[in-house]
């Protein structure tokens, strides 16, 4: 019999068709019929061990487990018989007789299943009369809190470590009674997944410390999300209590994020509440920042638009702007005269503009991903910078794929590379062009020898039936991203598997869509000439700058020059967050409403609109950033700027876009010259996975965990010996202009000659670009 | 009426230095392992033969033992293996100890011809840790000669049968018996029993097809095969072939190991034993292995002791482990001294198993202690009912069993007991 075929079983007199190879709960779950159940879950293996869903199969003498029963043609199955039922009842009991029954004082209360399905199976008193058992706690770090004598043993929690995370943190120790759940060293959790478990675990053992005793779950209205960090777009739920948003958790979505979020998705919600939200509008006068309102705002930014000439504005959106704003600056832009305006803020190289493609995007669908045979992944850290997406490859690895790197540091995977390449940056474009001669193709005129590592990968992506060439967040942040783009296409297009770019914020596809590039409109027309790029909008200082959502000495490619460009001029700037630099900087300051509490739509890396309504209010007098960027375009005169809903807004470009399909097929290149040269000492960048912008550089809970970095930077042992440093050395870094302190941590991750020194952590606005030669000393 | 002894799996036992090499060989040893070698027979036949003598696991479930191989996938490609369980644990049970020390070579032929029948050329024996000292070495030493003589290893004796044999010691658990959590185990893992399905024949280690036996199962293939399975069918009564080595423990005279033909009337073996001890009166039996149902002195004494019999009279074979409790013995101490065992051994992983063996232990303690309460009796019955067959492992069963049967007919013990605070009905004296 085949996968495809089915046959038909019967459950409590129903007739169910069922597939060979699924089990029975997975047939009565589809057909909606109850069984009830703790330790299954259908993304994680069967345990079989919590014995809450036994039922009755005829002619089997004992209840069987439904998450473990091969569903058998013609097999008759009984859920609630008497037999089934004395044996829910049975195993509900032992599950509560050491079970604590605080519920009052406990936060999963209200959203448990143990209490739930205690309702239904459970009896009224309780005939165990010895003494409960009472496990210790362990503190794993700020984001989990646990209460472990609440623990039910489902193990759903460990098997989705080894599972899905890839990290086998949480273990189950002991045996019998003394079966405890917890980790084998007490530490932090590392996982940037970790919060998964909180929604897994069925009671109020692991539940999440972020919102711990904050509200109750009857207290909260569920609203739809999706997430604001990176492109994928995991849907979430939003849970607001009284106009703030108390929690977030995944909303199940099979093409997405499937029943995950990560960490990033779940907690940064925090820096919503942050002290420095800007609340009120702001104004530059005599020098001085002080609190006006809106109507003065408004008319004094709108001024300075019309003042200035149109070519001489700038304007720098944030890549996890909505569409609509996105859409609304750019009509603003164009309409004054200016095509200098770009999202790709992070971006290391333009000189391939002329050759990019109208929508560049993931290259395939986010789902297929776990379907690849070969991956290779280029410049990227994908665990961190997009860990849902890392899921799906990982995902694939374990399906028999081979997952490949070129990476400027060996960047820790929660699984195996096959082939991990790792060189100092400037020798990145070398290594994949490496590749690209093993498969014979163009490379670009740089000298390259394949070695059996490039052959191995060019000969893994050339017989996988599907696969992908990914361009990751490090590729896009180097000095030689043309370069890198132009080889890993020939590489794509010569093995056959799709070319990728995972995106630098939540919208990226919709940027690209509204405009939000010098050098295409909106629906992706070309524009010529092209406006400034954001680099060379620091080339070519302009009188006027307007940011979206942009902190400038943490979310560019170069933070100094970026903030000594727009410090020189006039800074008109929009965002949710104030920022030391930007008080003392910006003339005008808009408060913009940030994610959960503007409706709006994100594009996200496959390419597929999801939009949302504000569910939480802003603090303060802040407003939606597509209604200021409507009033301004009013009060500069522009006429079809009177919307009344961002869905009008939205239906728009989206209309502009009928026509515009993703499209990842990249031009020739002109200017073939590699910009990358080695130095002494090359700064390998990067943005670590809780500092990619304002909201999670802001959240408390993130930051405390291992992933959060603080002022430091990385060198290998051979680097530090040379430098004469130790561990937790103080470490001074020259580049460019500026200088900066750092402290020493020894990571043999890095490659000699290198540190590891990202941007958008503290110390780095002092310093230039994430990839390049710079000078270190011991300080 | 007399019963000749040592027939199989003990068969050197009364030879000097019954577990060397030479000895073995000296009575007719591995030479059936030398016919297969030669192709003189085929694995089909081995497990026809071995259907066709009875041989039933002696690890405690009695399964019949050529059934058992014919269902490895022999033909089909990759490796197999095949396990022999030395982790004898069940109290009472300490005939695969004597199996390690005095005949290891019959152990290490009958591992090699499970291999060969079942398509397996890897063999894995897990021993218990407490063995240590003396089976480990013996059977290690055996293992050693048995390579240097060229009967194990790549192409042996210039053939094209290979048939590697390792020795994996455990660590002391008793759940690492079972046969999927000893897979577990001697993976590298906790020793936590696997859900089955799948069975070992199609998933066993390391997801391969492997074919697990006990000890004693195992060290009768050889002389099966040398006198024939009608030979050793008709040693035992229908349905329950050959001979059992019985361990016989508890108030008797001669506590040990009897190897005897399967069938034996139980008070031909407790006379063989040489009565109960201090000519006292016997009062109750655990027939085979802690784990199954007691039977009162007078209902055994009727019985036979072979599957049938047993079964019939409400309790089971079992791993042949007699445990002998006379008269003086208190009832409620022996099950509660039970219910510690089933808790401290549970894995912990399956809900009824990890508290309700708990929760069992600590009624019979209180009721030990004086606490007891009437309605605690009903409860340990249901308790015991909501344990039994709904676990992932047979664990729970032999958590269930005592606790029914003791109740069962022992009743009156426990009530007098709950009602005169702790004190016993009957006078103990040890
Ligand atoms: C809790 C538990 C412990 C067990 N311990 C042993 C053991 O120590 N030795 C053994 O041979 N079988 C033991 N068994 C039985 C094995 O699971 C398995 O049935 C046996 O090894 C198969 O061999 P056989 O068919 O030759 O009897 C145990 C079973 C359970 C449920
Ligand atoms: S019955 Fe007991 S020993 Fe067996 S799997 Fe369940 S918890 Fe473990
Ligand atoms: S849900 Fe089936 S045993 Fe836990």
């Amino acid at each position: 019999m085949t996968e495809d075929q089915t046959f038909t079983i019967e459950v409590d007199g129903q007739q169910l068709e069922a597939r060979p190879g699924q089990m029975l709960i997975e047939v009565t779950d589809a057909a909606g019929i109850n069984v009830p159940r703790f330790c299954y879950h259908k993304h994680l293996s069967v345990a079989a061990n919590c014995r809450m869903c036994l039922v009755e199969v005829e002619k089997a003498p004992k209840p069987l487990p439904a998450c473990a029963t091969p569903v058998m043609n013609g097999m008759k199955v009984f859920t609630r018989s008497p037999l089934a039922r004395e044996a829910q009842k049975g195993t509900m009991e032992f599950l509560l007789i050491n079970h604590p029954l605080d519920c009052p004082i406990c936060d999963q209360g209200g959203e448990c299943e143990l209490q739930d399905v205690a309702m239904g199976y459970g009896g009224d008193i309780s005939r165990f009369t010895e003494r409960k058992r009472v496990v210790r706690d362990e503190d794993i770090g700020s984001l989990i809190a646990t209460d472990m004598t609440r623990c039910i043993h489902c193990t759903r929690c460990v098997r989705f470590g080894g599972e899905i995370a890839g990290l086998r943190e949480l273990g189950a120790t002991g045996r019998g009674e003394h079966l405890r759940i917890g980790l084998y060293i007490e530490h932090a959790v590392a996982s940037e997944l970790s919060g998964n478990v909180i929604d897994l675990c069925p009671v109020g053992a692991l539940t999440a410390k972020p919102s711990a005793y904050q509200a109750r779950s009857w207290e909260l209205s569920e609203y739809d999300g999706v997430a604001p960090h990176d492109g994928l777009g995991s849907n979430l739920h939003l849970h607001v209590r009284r106009n703030r948003l108390m929690r977030v958790v995944p909303r199940e979505n099979e093409d997405v994020n499937q029943t995950w979020i990560s960490d990033r998705d779940r907690f940064s919600y925090q820096g919503l509440y942050s002290d420095d939200r800007l609340q009120r509008p702001m104004l530059r006068e005599n020098g001085k920042l002080r609190e006006a309102d809106w109507q003065e705002a408004l008319m004094a930014a709108a001024r300075a638009l019309k003042d200035a000439s149109g070519a001489r504005i700038g304007a720098l959106i944030s890549p996890s702007a909505t569409l609509e704003e996105h859409y609304l600056a750019t009509r603003l832009l164009r309409a004054l005269g200016s095509n200098n305006i770009d999202h790709r803020l992070r971006q290391g190289d333009f000189r391939g503009d002329a050759a990019d493609p109208a929508l560049p995007w993931l290259g395939q669908r986010i789902a297929d991903f776990s379907n690849n045979q070969a991956t290779l992944l280029v410049g990227s850290w994908l665990r961190k910078d997009q860990p849902m997406l890392n899921h799906r490859v990982r995902q694939s690895q374990i399906d028999g794929a081979l997952v490949m790197a070129i990476n400027p540091v060996a960047y820790d995977f929660n699984y195996e590379l096959d082939v991990d390449i790792v060189c100092i940056p400037s020798a990145m474009t070398k290594e994949l062009a490496g590749v690209a001669a093993a498969l014979g193709v163009d490379t670009l005129g740089i000298e390259a020898v394949p070695d059996p590592a490039h052959h191995g990968i060019a000969d893994s992506l050339k017989s996988a039936a599907q696969g992908t060439v990914l361009l990751g967040n490090a590729a896009t942040m180097h000095p030689d991203f043309s370069l890198l783009r132009a080889l890993a296409s020939g590489i794509a297009a010569a093995a056959g598997v799709t070319l990728g770019f995972v995106g630098s914020g939540s919208n990226d596809c919709g940027a690209w869509m509204a405009g939000a590039v010098p050098h295409r409109d909106t629906g992706g027309k070309a524009i010529a000439p092209p406006g400034l790029d954001a680099a060379a909008m620091l080339e070519q200082p302009l009188d006027l700058y307007l940011t979206f959502g942009v902190e400038p000495e943490m979310d560019v490619a170069e933070p100094a020059r970026m903030a000594a460009a727009l410090g020189a001029a006039q800074l008109l700037a929009i965002g949710s967050h104030t920022s030391p630099w930007l008080l003392e900087h910006a003339d005008i300051l808009l408060p913009a409403a940030a994610y959960a509490e503007t409706s709006g739509t994100f594009v996200n890396i496959e390419g597929n609109a999801q939009s949302f309504r504000g569910v939480a209010a802003p603090p303060g007098e802040t407003r939606p950033g597509w209604k200021i960027l409507r009033v301004l375009g009013n009060l500069v005169g522009l006429d079809g700027f009177d919307y009344a809903e961002s869905t009008e807004v939205r239906d728009e470009v989206l209309a502009a876009c009928a026509d515009l399909a993703p499209d990842n097929r990249i031009g020739d290149l002109q200017d073939r010259k590699p910009k990358s040269a080695p130095g002494e000492w090359e700064r390998v960048g990067g943005v670590p996975i809780y500092a990619v912008d304002a909201l999670s550089r802001r959240a408390h809970a993130l930051q405390l965990t291992p992933d959060a970095w603080g002022g430091e930077l990385r060198l290998n042992t051979a680097a530090a010996a040379a430098l004469d440093l130790g561990e937790a050395a103080a470490v001074r870094v020259a580049q460019g202009e500026g200088s900066a302190e750092f402290e020493v941590r020894i990571d043999d991750a890095v490659p000699d000659g290198c540190i590891w020194l990202p941007t958008a952590v503290p110390g780095s606005e002092a310093l230039g670009a994430a990839f390049g030669p710079v000078a270190v000393e011991k300080a | 009426m007399t019963y000749q002894r040592n027939l199989v799996s003990l068969n050197t036992l009364n030879e000097d230095r019954s577990w060397e090499l030479a000895t073995y060989e000296r009575c007719g040893g591995y030479t059936v392992w030398r016919q297969v070698i030669a192709g003189e027979i085929s694995p089909k036949e081995i497990v026809d033969a071995i259907k066709d003598s009875g041989l039933r696991g002696r690890g405690g479930a009695g399964f019949p033992t050529g059934l058992k191989w014919s269902f490895m996938p022999r033909s089909a490609a990759g490796q197999k293996y095949i396990i022999c369980n030395s982790d004898e644990s069940e109290p009472g049970t300490c005939h695969d100890r004597d199996i390690l020390r005095y005949n290891p070579h019959a152990l290490i032929e009958g591992m090699a011809i499970a291999g060969y029948a079942t398509g397996a050329d890897v063999g894995y024996n897990y021993i218990r840790g407490e063995f240590m000292d003396e089976p480990v070495p013996r059977f290690e030493a055996a293992v050693k000669e048995a390579y240097d003589a060229g009967l194990l290893g790549k192409r042996i004796l210039g053939s094209g049968v290979d048939f590697d044999l390792h020795t994996f010691v455990g660590a002391g658990a008793y759940i690492c018996g079972e046969e999927t959590a000893l897979l577990e185990s001697l993976e590298g893992k906790p020793g936590k029993p696997r859900f089955k399905p799948p069975f070992p024949a199609s998933y066993g280690l390391y997801g391969r097809p492997t074919t697990i036996n006990n000890t004693q199962t195992l060290a009768s293939v050889p002389m099966i095969l040398r006198k024939g399975a009608k030979w050793y069918a008709g040693l035992g009564p229908e349905g329950s072939g050959g001979t059992a080595l019985f361990s016989v423990s508890g108030h008797i005279e001669k506590p040990g190991n009897y190897e005897l033909p399967m069938g034996i009337p139980f008070k031909d073996l407790l006379e063989i034993c040489g009565g109960i001890l201090g000519g006292r009166q016997l009062k109750a039996v655990i027939p085979g292995g802690s784990s199954v149902p007691v039977l009162p002195g007078e209902l055994i004494m009727s019985c036979t002791m072979d599957y049938a019999s047993l079964q019939q009279a409400g309790s089971s074979f079992g791993t042949g482990a007699v445990i002998v409790m006379a008269d003086t013995t208190c009832m409620v101490r022996v099950l509660q001294r039970i219910s510690r065992f089933y808790m401290s051994e549970s894995c912990g992983q399956c809900t009824p198993c990890r508290e309700g063996t708990g929760w069992l232990y600590r009624m019979l303690t209180r009721i030990v202690d004086g606490k007891g309460r009437e309605e605690d009796l009903e409860l340990l019955l249901e308790v015991a009912n909501r344990i039994e067959g709904r676990t992932i492992c047979a664990l729970g069963d032999a958590a269930a069993w005592p606790v029914q049967s003791f109740l069962k007919h022992f009743y009156q013990e426990f009530e007098y007991m709950v009602r005169n605070e702790g004190r016993s009905m009957v006078i103990e004296t040890g």
